[in-house]
């Protein structure tokens, strides 16, 4: 399958690195004036440090600025973010909250028509017309991604099809009977949907499915794989967060060389996650955005706790906004070893290809002497289990290569017994930190 | 000619071995050869015992990792040089042992040694062919 390449808005896409600049200073400092003068919340933040709105002069100027956190936004719940009066908002959308307080986002008119706009040039890069069928299979209600879709799909004149997620088999039907050209959905849901197909009789290749912008949740490469080669379509990774916006934060074009940012209306910053530092292009850390065009909810320095890196080279779609790389890991479940970034999920994928079956592991990082130590417990399984000490231990020694090479940090494995890790709620501890920092 | 063998994976831990055991024990399953094979860090246990199917499931209701795996089992001249010269018609034929280990109990005058080698059809027709007897499993079970 193959996709040519569209752009929905080059006025903007496709502006020259100075006009982007130019415009972001001058919806930064309105935006940062915006939410100091109506949001009691940014300031108490801004006169806590001395920091005046007329203080941000250039676009650099924004590291002065405190960041806002997840758990900033709960403390003001449910509308205390809002810089406009209730009656100039139009939607409401929440992001769950299973770990604490949800986080309500507010949009005016203007900010859903924003919204319209970035998604249209999500859905078409992913080559969505007027005369395309788009399955919308983001729930449709309080999460912003159902609507998102929706908005910009409609703004293109595409067919939408608010399917919503769930009722798989009716998803399938969907697809067969319309003509679906274009799926939105998570990149598991879509991978379910291919085996539902098949258990349906329906050949999920002979669909007339051309492309789908999925997202939502961390996926890999390996996923994207599989999709393209289940459905025969081109899939592209979608980026969005509630606090921000929604979907439409960040897309792939048809380079599938990362998301490009949508600059005119979210500024991006990579920081260490340790120290709030920006850290320089091609770094990889946590990704920061503000909004520049936001009425109802203007966000500045918004930690996502996601990690990514940033890329500003030229794409060959024509597009000049920055890209990011597909979402790393969250800064919660990063672990530092030896200064290097390690997240869990490399480790249990590397354990995956090398056994075949879901892996249960444990990390244990120590710190012997001065250096720390990475051992990574492994339970063998009835699957790779050998009569044979050699074939075992050339299991161990291939599993420590493997991680080897995937973290760049040399690593001890050792193969225990099935369900002798400990499990709390049916899942393992993945990670236990024995270092002691004190000297 | 082959016969079953179990093998269960075992974490170099107190208790791990005797834990195995008592619940075949407890089962009322008889072990008739066995053998440990361990490293620093983990030992396989290998069991020719009297049913290896039902001790299979025993040991995975138990949350051991087992597997089956085929052996040959042996019978040679209690005497010095008994098992060297039914080795030598295997090293004459280039055929590696992966292991071998000797059975508790003797058949007769003779004793019972398990094998596995990496060509377990070729072991057999050589040692056939030279005369060594090999044991069905009905003679293991008779032992």
């Amino acid at each position: 399958m193959t996709l040519n390449n569209m752009i929905w808005n080059k006025d903007f896409e496709c502006m020259s690195e100075e006009e982007i600049k130019k415009l972001q200073l001058e919806r930064l400092k309105q935006t940062v004036k915006r939410a100091y003068e109506k949001v009691p919340y940014y300031k108490k933040k801004f006169d806590e440090i001395g920091l005046k709105p007329e203080d941000i002069q250039t676009l650099d100027d924004i590291k002065n600025i405190p960041f806002t956190s997840k758990a900033d936004l709960r403390e003001v719940y449910p509308f205390g973010m809002f810089a406009s009066p209730l009656s100039e908002i139009v939607e409401i959308h929440m992001s769950s909250g299973t770990t604490g307080k949800p986080v309500v986002a507010g949009y005016t008119r203007n900010d859903i028509e924003v919204w319209s706009e970035v998604m249209a040039r999500c859905l078409t890069m992913a080559g969505a017309t007027k005369d395309d069928i788009v399955q919308n299979c983001y729930g449709y209600g309080l999460f912003t991604g159902g609507f998102g879709v929706h908005y910009g799909a409609q703004k293109i004149g595409a067919m939408v099809v608010p399917a919503s997620a769930g009722n798989t088999r009716r998803q399938i039907e969907i697809m067969r009977d319309f003509g679906t050209t274009i799926l939105t959905c998570t990149p598991s849901y879509a991978l379910y949907m291919a085996e539902v197909a098949y258990e349906m009789g329906v050949e999920p290749t002979t669909l007339k499915l051309k492309a789908g912008c999925f997202g939502a949740e961390m996926w890999t490469e390996q996923m994207r794989r599989e999709i393209e080669k289940r459905f025969n379509l081109i899939a592209l990774n979608i980026y969005g967060l509630t606090e921000i916006i929604g979907p439409g934060v960040a897309h792939e074009c048809i380079e599938k060389k990362g998301l490009h940012v949508f600059e005119d209306h979210f500024f991006v910053e990579i920081i260490d996650p340790d120290t709030g530092d920006p850290l320089p292009e091609g770094n990889r850390g946590e990704l920061v955005f503000t909004t520049l065009t936001r009425e109802g909810m203007p966000m500045l320095r918004f930690r996502t706790k996601d990690i990514t890196s940033l890329k500003r080279d030229k794409c060959s779609c024509g597009r000049t906004f920055a890209r990011i790389e597909r979402i790393r890991g969250r800064t919660d479940d990063m672990i530092k070893v030896r200064g290097v970034m390690i997240f869990p999920y490399q480790i249990e994928r590397t354990i995956l290809e090398v056994q075949g079956v879901e892996p249960h592991y444990q990390i244990i990082i120590t710190r012997p002497q001065h250096l720390d130590e990475l051992e990574v417990m492994v339970e063998m399984s009835k699957e790779t289990f050998s009569d044979e000490v050699k074939h075992i231990e050339n299991l161990r020694k291939k599993l420590e290569k493997r991680i080897e090479e995937t973290i760049g940090i040399r690593v001890k494995v050792t193969l225990v017994e099935p369900k002798s890790l400990p499990r709390s709620e049916g899942k393992a501890k993945r990670v236990i930190d024995k270092r002691s920092l004190v000297d | 000619m082959k016969i079953k063998q179990i093998s269960i994976f075992l974490e170099n831990k107190r208790g791990r071995l005797y834990e195995a055991l008592k619940a075949l024990a407890e089962e009322g399953i008889n072990i008739r050869a066995l053998s440990i094979a361990d490293t620093s860090e983990f030992g396989i246990l290998r069991l020719i015992v009297t049913d290896p199917e039902k001790t299979k499931e025993i040991l995975e209701k138990n949350e051991f990792t087992v597997k089956l795996t085929n052996v040959v089992a042996i019978a040679v001249k209690d005497k010095p040089g008994g098992l060297a010269e039914a080795l030598k018609y295997l090293y004459d034929a280039n055929i590696n042992i992966e292991y071998i280990y000797a059975f508790v109990e003797k058949s007769g005058e003779k004793a019972v040694v398990v094998l596995r080698t990496e060509n377990l059809d070729k072991t057999i027709s050589i040692l056939q062919e030279k005369g060594v007897t090999i044991l069905n499993w009905d003679h293991v079970l008779a032992l």
